[in-house]
């Protein structure tokens, strides 16, 4: 089993279109390293200068990831991850 | 180019009004570029230069689009003291490439601005909107 991460249509460019994929990892930060290996440049669109891009939202199942451990948040099997750029502006 | 129905027009610009002078902003959902399902959010910053949307009531209102097979056709949002023309943040966090982002302005009382744009990789570029019954 592995840990399904939602892509958003802005990010689709980086998964061949692919509305979800599959990786792997204990932690967001490992999960979101294996994401790079399999979809290279992926990374840089989520974390900036090693926290979590501001205006990205990462949900954690039903949770937001900031209110929970960030990056260092653990992930298991059958545990989706989900990507949402946030809606902002001024 | 934006089709829209007037009574969608109606609720966002009341929306914007009941806001005033925080912004307001929101979604219409729909499929195959037809706005329908008109989805106020609510503004996380409560401000009058800047909107975010609440980021659980974002994760709520995408999951529903997607079960009802629904895309964020419009992100509306208000400027409460300048034009209804995207600012530099605007375009800046725009991330939703199939969105007509429309701007409404509530800076005059009496008369409502109501533009509609597409905001592509730090391009924007204004569309003809047109109002239905």
């Amino acid at each position: 089993m592995a840990i399904e991460v939602r892509i958003p249509t802005i990010l689709r460019t980086y998964t061949a279109g692919a509305k979800a994929v599959d990786a792997e990892g204990a932690t967001l930060d490992e999960l979101i390293s294996n994401l790079e290996s399999l979809h290279p440049g992926i990374k840089d669109r989520l974390v900036d200068q090693g926290n979590l891009r501001r205006f990205v939202n990462v949900y954690l199942n039903d949770e937001d990831v900031r209110f929970l451990g960030g990056l260092g948040t653990p992930v298991s099997d059958g545990d989706t991850v989900t990507v949402l750029p946030a809606v902002a502006g001024g | 180019m934006l089709t829209i129905s007037q009574e969608l027009v109606d609720k966002i610009v009341a929306h914007a009004r009941a806001d005033h002078p925080d912004e307001a902003c929101g979604v219409i959902a729909g499929r195959d570029g037809v706005p329908e399902r008109f989805v106020p959010m609510e503004n996380a910053e409560r401000s009058p230069t800047f909107y975010r949307f609440d980021s659980m009531e974002q994760l709520r209102v995408w999951r529903e689009m997607d079960d009802r097979d629904e895309v964020p056709v419009v992100i509306y949002h208000s400027h409460t003291a300048t034009e209804a023309y995207p600012s530099r943040t605007d375009v800046t966090y725009a991330s939703e490439p199939d969105a007509h982002y429309v701007l409404v302005s509530t800076r005059d009382e009496d008369e409502t601005e109501f533009r509609s744009y597409r905001i592509l990789d730090g391009a924007i570029t204004e569309e003809e909107v047109r109002f239905v019954p």
